[in-house]
């Protein structure tokens, strides 16, 4: 069956060839299952996204602005230990993003103390002066993050990424494994998979638990999108379903006396919490972007006057750009005293003239990436890149240092999967989302695993013909 | 629930009926333009259907003639017409998936399946079969979406929301219809029953689907103030202006009395319906029946126009 | 000095707005060069005027009316007294380290010809800080033309560069993109003039600069009158552009063909008499 890369980290095949424990049945049951059967499932599962309008929309794509992310049916598997010793890393790190952000808009002691360079708040574009000496209610800042994690080897996890503003993608988390499930219910017999599809209620309490303390016992909760036109608004729509929570856009809502209201048929709602999937330059035209349409005017107003909750709050950007991303770990220990649990990538910031001269040494062997870019792109991909172009970028690096970092290039796992060769190792990454609110932290066991399906591919990004697979911690 | 959301709920059913009542009107004015000519109208058929339609001016600021290629085209795939079929159901699917969460799986599936359908059809290329294989799976889609939103949805504010908009357009479209061809129903002295009236007022009952209902109901051939009874004052008739009203008074009633209040929708419908349901057809062709039906058409607009203010914005 | 202000805003609408929301950057705060007398806002519908003090320190009013409205007044008025510190801002609220001024914005990202001239004038940073500001007022003051018909609040720093036109919200831009191009933190400042000319009555407040050089802190640069701030100068707000100090933010509902007159008098109190 499957040919596998020696130099990568399998997480079905260990390097002499054995299955490992948590994929013993799935390995047995690929080799018996007819291929024709798999290929019939495949085709049947991307029927029923299509029917449901699972869809995300490709921007300056006029022929086809609704597409399906390919779903791969063969799930990626982790083990109970492998999933606790994760989850306890993934808490401890969005942890430590909460006390970040709230000393970086207060008391900035983590500046006092050298951790961070002054510029890293201040200088920062996404560093909101409107949050400044603002207290957020119950100081939580990023009630749902998206961790981006990746393997390398069996016993380590690294962060890829934090998500901290409006991490996407839980909605494929969800309909993947309801797919799973209607498409193999024998496998869940013979795998004990934890259950996922608690989320949305997990979500619900997290909402309610940040709700202003002036709001009613029992606090409104409304999903706020940008509209149909989005490229997530599948996700808007499937979560608030999910929620039982009105699905708003800013033009239903409205400012009256430092209060926030949603208009309804039976007249003006309330409005205490906000799971807002808008990004903070549009939520308000007279705060943010003057031209945005898709706010809400003076909502800033009533955030300011501590009658509403954003979840996330407004200015968490500071904390999950690719800038912050390497100070990471001090971060972690300055907050909490404690090791990281999860692994940071090892960063070069070219702002710092001996990391510069680092990475123009040895820029062929690196990943070279934009402090501000995102979605992969604006980036250089050392080992993969000509001649000519390593040159052009290192270029670029040495007339603006500071807007770039460099990394080693990490060796991804792969998973098997199902492509038009067969099942073949595929590189994947892996999502999961951490919620906080007022009371603890809550982890689904989970996460949106995604895949890059061309061959050799390091590249996952949905944008770039990137794919996704189930999730499956096993309660064993 | 959201305004906007009612409003959504409301303005897709709308636009689904409406695109329903465009295909009937266009298969009656084919069938009638097929008729050979001694049968025909002494009118143009497709300047009726245009009329019907209500986009006389939009119309003729785009084409010189009213035939069955300019008609065909306008009424059917037009992009510049905002009320055209593949527009309504463009329209209907926008809405529909503004309000996603509000509709059942089943009503969603009915809209979304059909607006990749709708891409199936070339309006460039499209034969006269084709083409009646288009209206029935117009008609077909707007009884797919009545249908499943009568079967999953609750009954609650959102179901009467969606039933308001099907039924106020409902009203609408067999007015118009009626206001079209008026004068082929008015009792004359003479020549009544003439072979060329008779066709008219079989394609009267074509383009509300009666033709069999009025046998049932009145057990006699097609006469002229049956037809006009049919469509306006009998209950039995589920087009027929009062059995709309019947039916929009209940639903305003149901959500006055979910939401405790009322205001000028109910005070609106509770009027019009008392009207139809105490009318008499020898009264309305006394006092006229043109000028009836101009009447409802300005009623029936007051209504959508009250229960969008009183709830949808 | 004592100066008296008056701003009055009105809007008139053909059809009533249903609902208006506005934010009012419209109050003077005491600095060293600065102190407030008497100072009211008001508005002409019932409302709650609620004060608040905003991200860089402003004192900002927000309310929300109802309608129908067809026409909302705002005005403000009172009287400050004002004393030369030769363009030394002191003793002003700071809520940000001067660094946090080197920020660029939409308006004043600069595009090669700002960039271009800035390095000019600075001799690619060899010309002291302050030498640099003051050639960089003089320079915008003599060669660019007042014109409020050839710009908008959306004209960013480089349309108004390359135009050679604008008013003195956009003099402000392009000097603040220029001085943090050079890494000179600088910022925006919205408030009042009086007017060498005698000139009482006009249609709009005024605005310019501060640039913050290490051993004298912020210094006020007036490039629509080349010269450092004077008594004459009444600073209201300040921002990283005219966004961020903007004297009025605001929003209607419904209420079509709106037209909005403004009215602003400024006046040295002592040749008023005394209401």
């Amino acid at each position: 069956m499957s040919s596998r890369s020696p130099d990568f980290f399998d997480e079905m095949r260990a390097s002499d060839g054995s299955i490992r424990p948590a994929y013993r049945q799935l390995a047995h049951w690929l080799d018996t299952v007819p291929k024709d059967v798999l290929d019939y499932r495949r085709k049947e599962a991307e029927f029923i996204f299509r029917r449901i309008g699972i869809t995300f929309a490709v921007y300056g794509d006029a022929a086809s602005t609704e597409r399906l992310i390919p779903f791969d049916i063969i799930p990626r598997i982790l083990n109970r230990g492998e999933w606790q010793k994760l989850s306890r890393g993934l808490e401890q790190r969005v942890k430590a993003l909460n006390m970040y952000l709230s000393d970086a808009y207060h008391k900035r002691e983590i500046l006092r103390a050298g951790i961070v360079p002054e510029e890293l708040i201040y200088g920062n574009p996404v560093f909101r002066p409107e949050m400044n000496g603002q207290a957020v209610p119950h100081d939580i800042y990023v009630m749902i993050a998206g961790i981006d994690v990746v393997r390398v080897d069996p016993d380590n996890f690294y962060v890829l990424e934090d998500n901290a503003r409006v991490p996407s993608g839980v909605s494929y988390m969800l309909e993947n494994r309801e797919i799973m499930l209607r498409l193999f219910p024998e496998l869940f017999i013979d795998h004990p998979v934890a259950p996922v599809d608690n989320y949305a209620d997990e979500l619900l309490a997290t909402l309610k638990s940040v709700a202003p303390n002036n709001s009613s016992g029992d606090p409104t909760v409304v999903l706020m999108t940008p509209g149909i036109y989005n490229s997530a608004y599948y996700e808007h729509s499937f979560l608030a379903d999910k929620l039982g929570c009105e699905l708003v856009e800013g033009r239903d809502m409205f400012v009256k006396g430092d209060m926030l209201y949603m208009r309804t048929t039976e007249g003006p709602k309330r409005v205490d919490v906000i799971y807002r999937r808008v990004d903070d330059d549009f939520i308000d035209p007279l705060s943010f972007r003057p031209d945005s349409m898709l706010g809400v005017p003076g909502l800033m107003s009533v955030y300011q006057a501590g009658n509403v909750t954003l979840a996330n709050a407004v200015g968490t950007g500071i904390a999950d750009d690719k800038a912050v991303y390497s100070y990471m770990p001090d971060i972690i220990k300055f907050y909490l005293g404690e090791e990281p649990i999860l692994k940071n990538v090892d960063t070069w910031r070219c702002r710092e003239p001996d990391h510069l001269k680092y990475v123009l040494d040895n820029i062929e062997k690196l990943v070279v990436k934009e402090v501000h870019g995102s979605g992969g792109y604006g980036m250089l991909i050392g080992p993969a890149a000509d001649k000519k172009t390593i040159e052009n970028f290192a270029a670029k690096v040495k007339a603006a240092p500071e807007g770039f970092i460099a990394q080693p290039t990490l060796a991804l796992s792969t998973c098997p999967t199902f492509v038009e060769e067969g099942i073949a190792p595929r590189h994947v990454d892996l999502r999961p989302f951490v919620l906080t609110g007022r009371d603890r932290t809550r982890i689904v066991p989970g996460g949106l695993t995604r895949v890059a399906l061309s061959k050799g591919s390091l590249v996952v990004n949905s944008s770039q013909g990137g794919g996704t697979k189930d999730t499956w911690v096993l309660d064993r | 629930m959201l305004s906007r959301t009612a409003s959504n709920l409301y303005w897709l059913s709308r636009y689904v009926e409406r695109a329903e009542c465009l295909a009937r009107i266009l298969d009656a004015t084919y069938r009638l333009s097929a008729l050979p000519q001694g049968y025909g109208s002494t009118t143009n058929e497709w300047d009726s259907a245009i009329a019907t339609a209500g986009c006389v001016i939009s119309f003729k600021e785009k084409y010189e003639e009213a035939n069955e290629r300019t008609v065909t085209e306008y009424l059917a795939f037009s992009t510049d017409n905002p009320s055209s079929i593949r527009n309504c159901l463009e329209i209907a699917r926008t809405n529909a998936r503004s309000v996603r969460t509000a509709l059942t799986t089943e009503m969603w599936d009915a809209i979304n399946s059909a607006w990749h359908e709708l891409h199936h059809y070339d309006p460039k290329r499209i034969t006269r079969e084709e083409f009646t294989r288009f209206l029935n799976f117009v008609t077909e889609t707007s009884v797919r979406f009545d249908g499943t939103s009568f079967r999953t949805m609750l009954r609650n504010d959102a179901y009467w929301f969606s039933r308001l908009g099907f039924l106020v357009e409902r009203a609408d479209a067999t007015a118009r219809i009626l206001d079209v061809k008026y004068h082929v129903l008015l009792p004359r002295e003479a020549q009544v029953g003439g072979p060329l009236d008779y066709f008219q007022w079989a394609s009267i009952l074509r383009s509300v689907s009666a033709r069999t209902s009025y046998h049932w109901v009145y057990r006699d051939s097609v006469k002229p103030w049956l037809v006009a009874d049919l469509l306006i004052l009998n209950r039995q008739m589920p087009r027929s202006l009062a059995s709309c009203y019947e039916n929009i008074n209940r639903y305003l009633d149901d959500l006055a009395q979910f939401y405790g209040r009322q205001g000028q929708a109910q005070r609106l419908a509770r009027s019009i319906t008392n009207k139809l349901e105490n009318g008499k057809m020898e009264d309305i062709f006394q006092s006229g029946l043109h000028e009836f039906i101009t009447q409802f058409l300005i009623d029936n607009n007051r209504v959508g126009n009250a229960i969008g203010d009183q709830y949808l914005i | 000095m004592r100066i008296r202000i008056a701003h009055e805003t009105v809007y008139r609408y053909d059809t009533p707005a249903t609902r208006a929301i506005q934010i009012l950057r419209l109050t003077p705060r005491a600095h060293d060069g600065q102190y407030v007398v008497r100072w009211r806002v008001e508005v002409s519908e019932d409302c709650r005027v609620g004060p608040r003090e905003d991200a860089f320190g402003n004192l900002t009013h927000t309310f929300t009316v109802d309608g129908p409205i067809s026409e909302l007044a705002v005005r403000v008025a009172g009287e400050v007294e004002t004393q030369d510190t030769h363009g030394i801002m002191r003793g002003a609220r700071e809520k940000f380290p001067p660094s946090f001024y080197l920020r660029q914005t939409e308006l004043t990202v600069p595009d090669q010809a700002i960039a271009g001239w800035a390095d000019e004038i600075s001799e690619n940073g060899a010309r002291p800080a302050l030498e640099t500001l003051h050639a960089m007022q003089q320079s915008i003051y003599a060669n660019f033309n007042f014109d409020v018909d050839a710009t908008a609040t959306s004209t960013t720093a480089s349309q108004a560069f390359a135009n050679k036109h604008g008013v003195c919200q956009d003099y402000a831009h392009i000097f603040c993109s220029a001085a943090r191009h050079l890494k000179i933190p600088a910022r925006y400042v919205g408030g009042y003039f009086l007017r060498g000319d005698g000139v009482i009555d006009t249609e709009s407040g005024h605005a310019w600069t501060e640039a913050f050089i290490p051993d004298l802190g912020w210094i006020a640069f007036d490039p629509a009158n080349g010269i450092c701030a004077t008594e004459a100068h009444v600073r209201v707000a300040i921002g990283l552009d005219y966004l961020g100090a903007a004297p009025v933010r605001g929003t209607r509902y419904g209420g079509l063909g709106e037209a909005m007159q403004v009215k602003v008098s400024v006046d040295q109190a002592s040749r008023q008499s005394q209401q």
